[in-house]
């Protein structure tokens, strides 16, 4: 789960990792009443809340370029967060159709020294937590990582002991730090980790990280994002969830315990198992189709689920075809075969649908299926199913 | 031969109870696994009953293993809480836990696998369908089935099986059966980004054990494990080896239903990894309905016999 900008500037003061100064206005209304909270006479940095990354850089749909400005004054601040707000950001990250800025940040500009990167994940390979800082910030680390690999470094931590007082002083070091600034990093370091461990973040990005020149050490950005498997034990973090971000479809498949991707293509797949639904899209693509979804219906799919999941495929306009690939190891083929007449003929299908079933009861599912007296072709293996559908759709 | 469990490894079953571990549990049972005992706590005293068996319950892991001599358990236990039964299962010094359990908090693994440094349990999963040896008997009965995989597709035979995805692996060893290559061992691995045992670890298991004669390897996107296999396998591995990586068509920077397949970074995409494959003379199935054709391909090129 992703959190807003605004978000994670919160925790990171409930957890004493240093930011800029900042308020949200979540409407026009608040703009005044959050600039005098802000209480700050200096320029003001007026930032569009929305997940995607890439905002600086981006343009809003009515032309007006950049969804991060700097204002010298209040006066220009609120005049920029009118444009902003109730507009839609595309940005590299949002794809074409861009995102409503439905919350705007303002926080307090920085006379900025220097800029770093800091970031905690888990590391897959020692399946550990490990902190990446580099002193190159503000740019993509993917890059750097590319072109100056020497200027990045990782410390990894141990799970039952902690991050260590030397580690962080290490990375402080290790980003050519000293003095007072040296001091503020460690701290800020320490307390982001703690952030990290306590709330069950999947990855915690400071980019940039930033002195200033007045020995400040800031994070001037935030972007944290959660595992959505501790969810459970973070009610807190799960009320900060915007559902505006998300796509319709995908917060309607959640509430049947189906895992939805809303994808570009036209032919939507219905499967049961993560790989089975990814290499059932890549067999698609594999034969001249296009995906439109990614959707896994779960080891133990219900007669509701599958017509649920029916009705979400089909609320995207894009799709021309349904392939639905199921193999019921334990499951009965029998029981999603119904499922799929019964979805079929309640929602009045009329576009091809092809139905690849294998595995337990499969032949009383086949039958099930060509009995129906509706329109629905069988399939016996992925690839027949692929070709079928791609076929039908074209 | 088979790697990890065969005919006589004593299995306990932990949240043996629930409704999907019994559901299991009775399976297993049918199949002819030798389930010795469940584990609920509070219900210890209580017998699972599912026609002629009758299978003690035990409070703890550790009576369990006292009172039945159980080397190997399964994790049906719900997420908040099967990070406890693992370890529980680490300190009553079990071989093997197989944990089924989808949703277990990536914090909760990344401790339980900093626990169990230097102890003797290997762990297989989480968010895997367990692993199945095949028996001699009609469908495959006769073996041993940890986990909720269909038994049934299975056919004992000399073919080693390793995937993170659970469909995906039934898709492959029905392939393998249809055609008359039987299995010595289904492993899988689990679709979590933090788990107990590697593509790797099995890997060099089905290379050790003369009885597996061709491997299928199957991966998806995230992480590096179907790399550093694929190293270890160009450089140690004389047996025939078929590949697939799912997720071609996955967008980047979203979870596709498992936790770990996720496009991170350029390493991540299955392009990358099927490249890797490629140059580790690793077969690759063009489609998922390859598979089992595509090991058949590199063994005939290498004039190794499956069956």
């Amino acid at each position: 789960m992703n959190i807003h900008e605004y978000q994670a500037k919160s925790l990171f003061e409930k957890f004493g990792v240093a930011t800029p100064r900042g308020v949200a206005a979540r409407t026009p209304a608040e703009f005044e009443s959050a600039l005098a909270t802000l209480g700050h006479e200096g320029p003001i940095i007026v930032k569009s809340q929305i997940h995607a990354g890439g905002r600086g850089k981006g343009t809003f749909t009515d032309g007006f370029k950049g969804g991060v400005k700097f204002a010298k004054t209040k006066a220009e601040a609120l005049e920029l967060a009118g444009k902003m707000f109730n507009n839609t950001l595309v940005t590299a990250q949002t794809g074409p159709a861009g995102r409503k800025v439905q919350t705007v940040y303002f926080t307090q500009a920085c006379d900025i020294k220097k800029e770093y990167y800091l970031a905690i994940l888990l590391d897959r390979v020692s399946s550990r937590p490990v902190i990446v800082a580099s002193t190159e910030g503000g740019v993509e680390i993917e890059k750097v990582a590319h072109e100056s690999p020497e200027k990045i470094f990782k410390i990894h931590v141990d799970p039952a002991m902690g991050l260590q007082g030397y580690q962080a002083r290490e990375l402080a070091f290790r980003l050519g730090f000293s003095g007072d600034v040296f001091k503020n990093a460690v701290k800020l370091i320490t307390a982001l980790y703690q952030m990290y461990w306590a709330t069950d973040a999947a990855m915690v990005e400071v980019n940039p990280l930033i002195t200033t020149t007045d020995n400040q050490v800031l994070a001037l950005d935030a972007k944290v994002s959660f595992d959505d498997n501790s969810l459970f034990r973070h009610p807190d973090i799960v009320a900060l969830r915007d559902l505006n971000e998300e796509d319709s479809k995908e917060i309607e498949a959640s509430k049947f315990n189906l895992s939805y991707i809303a994808l570009d293509g036209n032919i939507a797949c219905l499967v049961n198992g993560a790989g089975l639904a990814m290499s059932t899209m890549d067999i698609i693509k594999h034969y001249g189709g296009s995906p439109a979804n990614f959707l896994d219906v779960g080891g133990g799919a219900s007669k509701d689920q599958v017509q649920a999941a029916f009705k979400i495929i089909l609320t995207d306009p894009n799709v021309k075809g349904i392939l639905v690939n199921i193999f019921g190891g334990i499951m009965d083929c029998n029981t999603i075969a119904i499922g799929v007449v019964a979805a079929a003929r309640d929602l009045g299908l009329k576009i091809p649908l092809v139905v690849r079933l294998e595995g337990n009861n499969v032949v009383a599912g086949k039958k099930t299926l060509a009995e129906s007296g509706l329109k629905i072709e069988s399939a016996t293996t992925m690839a027949d199913a692929a070709q079928k559908i791609v076929k039908l759709v074209a | 031969m088979a790697i990890i469990v065969n005919e006589k490894t004593k299995v306990l079953v932990q949240g043996i109870t629930g409704e999907f571990g019994g559901r299991h549990t009775k399976l297993s049972l049918d199949y002819g696994t030798q389930i010795v005992a469940g584990v609920t706590p509070g219900k210890g005293g209580q017998f699972f009953e599912h026609g002629a068996h009758r299978v003690p319950i035990f409070n703890t892991v550790s009576d369990a293993v006292a009172a039945t001599g159980a080397t190997a358990a399964a994790v049906f236990v719900p997420p908040p809480f099967a990070a406890d039964a693992i370890l529980e299962g680490v300190d009553a010094n079990l071989d093997l836990c197989v944990a089924i359990t989808e949703g277990i908090p990536i914090r909760d693994m990344v401790q339980v696998k900093r626990a169990m440094l230097g102890r003797k349990t290997r762990l297989i999963g989480p968010n895997c369908p367990g692993i199945v040896t095949p028996g001699a008997g009609p469908d495959s009965s006769g073996g041993c089935r940890i986990g909720i995989a269909p038994g049934y597709i299975h056919r004992k035979g000399h073919v080693g099986v390793v995937s993170r995805s659970g469909t995906l692996t039934y898709e492959a060893v029905f392939q393998l059966t249809s055609k008359g290559l039987g299995q010595t061992t289904s492993v899988g691995i689990g679709g979590d980004p933090v788990n107990g045992t590697s593509h790797l670890d099995v890997l060099k298991m089905f290379n050790d054990d003369p009885d597996t004669w061709g491997i299928i390897m199957i991966g998806e996107i995230g992480g590096n494990a179907e790399a550093e296999a694929a190293r270890w396998i160009k450089a140690n591995c004389q047996k025939p080896v078929a590949g697939f990586i799912a997720g071609a068509t996955a967008p980047a920077g979203r979870r596709m239903g498992h936790a770990g397949a996720v496009i991170g970074g350029a390493e991540d995409t299955a392009a990358a990894k099927i490249a890797i494959f490629k140059e580790c003379g690793i077969e690759c199935a063009v489609t998922p309905s390859d598979m089992a054709d595509a090991l058949l391909r590199i063994a005939q090129a290498r004039g190794v016999k499956l069956a």
